[in-house]
């Protein structure tokens, strides 16, 4: 078992994943009640991976994500309103309403999205890493994807390149053992990925995703790995996704009673019964901190619900960049 | 035409893509190459041969054969800072990578509010006429050119060829060099600076009163003889290279249009839903009033480029077709 963090710290990690856990929950509220369209695919049963991971990461280094991407915008610092602003379809989100819940980028915090095509990530976080180390400078790219990637040509491409060159990218499969619908066993004829990742001599290892402290404690150390030996990682987090894939799914795929095991298993629960248990947590702070998350949702849906829309004359801005080299 | 300088000499097309190359590299250092077989072998054209001696690996570097990996490792590099120069050997390979090019490249500047243009040059081989079959013959460059995001250019000149990839650099959104395979040992000179060349307008070729030939890369050479051979025959052809394929400069070869009245294209890409259609389309859309003839196209036949030498040359525009359509386009009377 993996050491205790203090109580500040085990505090504020209980804190991220409950602000990702509201923000998640009420955005399904919100699609029910029609205020966020398109494809919204929530990141409940994970949010241990993204905050776990982000404790090792750094400002400057750059991130990216999949299209279950909240929790790691979330993690990474982007301010909720301008997610929820983005879900909105409103001027005021992170991408002026243009790309919605699978198309999430900050520049400025060095978040490359968002990404809706399975496994499109890894080529750009490889050449994240690429250019890091050719502009000299120590930042790293952290890389998240399912494991549904995993079966894409372009795992096997990335996998090799970031090797083969030996960039800093520290990739993340968050395996929560279905691409949508189809489970990981009826995609892999290998389905031990640490295994499968012998080929390309790179560091691989494996966690529980569903215990934050361990997850973090994993990615710390390959995270420095990553950016003081300037080579590739690969950390498995071995999670579940406790809604549907996305809002259109009916789970024919999985029985209640797994979803129902593994919802014992989460990421809030196991921290909190362990803190309580060590002392360093009362019920009162966990009612606190689900307060204080549900507070700060609440202030972005209004954020997002008092929102400007783009003019529609703005239309083909951006198509191209409108500043010159 | 200006005087040329006192030092030229004829290169060949290759050359003047490598001195472009070494040109930027010289004068950028956030500038830097990837592709199959770019290093030590020296390019699967020659293109890059020498690079690798002069500038290093961590330059010049050798890919796998891992299209979209390394398309999208120039997307990253792009993203984090990085001015990449990713060569994909030809059109064929790149759609390997197609889903970096469309789902990536073009989109992330657009999608992501302007917060993350894709400053990336993509260079790719294209086109027909070396008995290379139906797999490595493709002229794919109306297809990208569907695609909003992209810029789309086709040196078809020397001086074009040493320039283009400078004049892209200019610009931070993601550009597509086509070089046409049939193009690399054309010789000619370097007649003006790199530093003058733009990758926003077409050119007049060659200029004439009574028809507008509307073409680009390899296709220009086609087009040129045949207004030779027009000309022998008392009909002056104008000549227009469209160079830039997106965004169309669409001014001059309206303009053209407008003072000729009639407008023939050549296009090597497949007929039907292509550049040539386009092409056609604005001219039906801004010159219709000022036209003799109806518009015509010579343009590939529909078929996947056969092997054998007479089929290919079949398939492909050639300039007896061009004479002949331009010569009765002329004879019509309206």
């Amino acid at each position: 078992m993996t050491l205790l963090p203090t109580r500040e710290h085990a505090l504020h990690l209980l804190s991220e994943m409950l602000r990702i856990r509201c923000f998640e929950d009420r955005c399904a509220e919100l699609y029910s009640a029609g205020k966020i369209r398109g494809f919204l695919h929530l990141y409940n049963g994970e949010e241990g991976v993204a905050v776990g991971v982000m404790q090792a990461l750094r400002p400057e280094d750059d991130i990216a994500g999949t299209y279950r991407e909240h929790g790691h915008a979330i993690a990474r610092g982007i301010p909720m309103r301008s997610l929820m602003a983005e879900l909105y379809g409103k001027l005021e989100g992170c991408c002026r309403g243009r790309g919605g819940s699978m198309h999430i980028f900050d520049r400025e915090r060095r978040f490359f999205g968002g990404n809706a095509i399975v496994g499109g990530g890894l080529p750009l976080a490889v050449g994240l890493g690429l250019g890091e180390r050719l502009m000299g400078r120590d930042a790293i790219a952290a890389c998240f994807f399912g494991e549904g990637a995993v079966a894409e040509g372009e795992f096997h491409e990335s996998m090799n390149l970031a090797s083969l060159w030996h960039l800093p990218v520290l990739f993340i499969c968050e395996n929560n053992q279905y691409a949508m619908g189809t489970a990981w066993s009826r995609s892999e004829a290998e389905t031990d990925l640490i295994a499968k990742l012998c080929g390309y001599h790179m560091r691989a290892e494996s966690v529980d995703g569903m215990d934050v402290l361990a997850v973090e404690d994993r990615a710390r150390e390959l995270a420095e790995y990553v950016r003081h030996q300037r080579m590739p990682a690969f950390l498995e987090a071995r999670t579940y996704r406790f809604r549907a894939h996305s809002m259109y799914d009916p789970q024919l795929y999985r029985s209640k009673a797994e979803v129902e095991d593994w919802e014992n298993k989460g990421p809030l629960i196991g921290l909190t019964q362990r803190l309580k248990a060590e002392n360093l947590m009362a019920e009162e702070d966990f009612i606190r901190l689900q307060r204080m998350a549900n507070e700060e949702v609440d202030d972005a849906v209004s954020f997002a619900e008092q929102g400007s829309l783009e003019r529609v004359e703005e239309l083909t801005r951006f198509t191209y960049a409108e500043q010159t080299a | 035409m200006s005087a040329l300088p006192q030092t030229a000499r004829a290169i060949t097309y290759r050359e003047a893509l490598r001195q472009g190359l070494r040109s930027v590299l010289l004068n950028d250092p956030d500038v830097f190459l990837i592709g199959e077989d770019i290093g030590k072998y020296g390019g699967c054209f020659a293109v890059t041969k020498g690079l690798l001696e002069e500038f290093g690996e961590a330059r010049i570097r050798d890919a796998p054969l891992s299209e979209s990996a390394f398309v999208g490792a120039g997307i990253g590099a792009a993203l984090a800072g990085m001015r990449p120069v990713v060569e994909i050997m030809t059109v064929n390979f790149s759609l390997l990578a197609l889903d970096q090019i469309l789902n990536t490249a073009a989109t992330l500047s657009h999608m992501s509010g302007g917060q993350c243009p894709v400053p990336l040059i993509i260079r790719m081989a294209t086109g027909a006429g070396r008995q290379v079959a139906a797999q490595h013959s493709h002229s794919l460059e109306g297809w990208y050119s569907h695609i909003p995001g992209l810029r789309i250019v086709t040196p078809a000149t020397i001086d074009d060829a040493a320039g283009m990839l400078r004049a892209a650099l200019e610009f931070r959104d993601p550009v597509i060099i086509f070089e046409h395979m049939n193009l690399y040992n054309v010789q000619g000179e370097l007649s003006v600076d790199a530093a003058s060349i733009n990758i926003e307008r077409a050119a007049i070729r060659r200029a004439g009163q009574d028809i507008s030939l509307i073409t680009y890369g390899a296709s220009l050479y086609k087009c040129l003889t045949a207004a030779e051979q027009l000309s022998a025959q008392g009909i002056e052809a104008e000549v227009i290279d469209l160079r830039v394929l997106r965004p169309l400069d669409e001014k001059t070869f309206i303009q053209s249009v407008r003072r000729t009245r009639r407008a023939l294209i050549v296009d090597e890409g497949w007929r039907s839903v292509g550049l040539a259609a386009e092409v056609g389309m604005r001219i039906m859309e801004q010159a219709f009033y000022d036209l003799d003839a109806p518009v015509e196209r010579v343009c590939g036949v529909e078929v996947p480029v056969p092997y054998a030498k007479h089929m290919e040359e079949a398939a492909l525009p050639r300039v007896e077709q061009i004479v002949t359509l331009a010569a009765s386009m002329v004879k019509h009377v309206g």
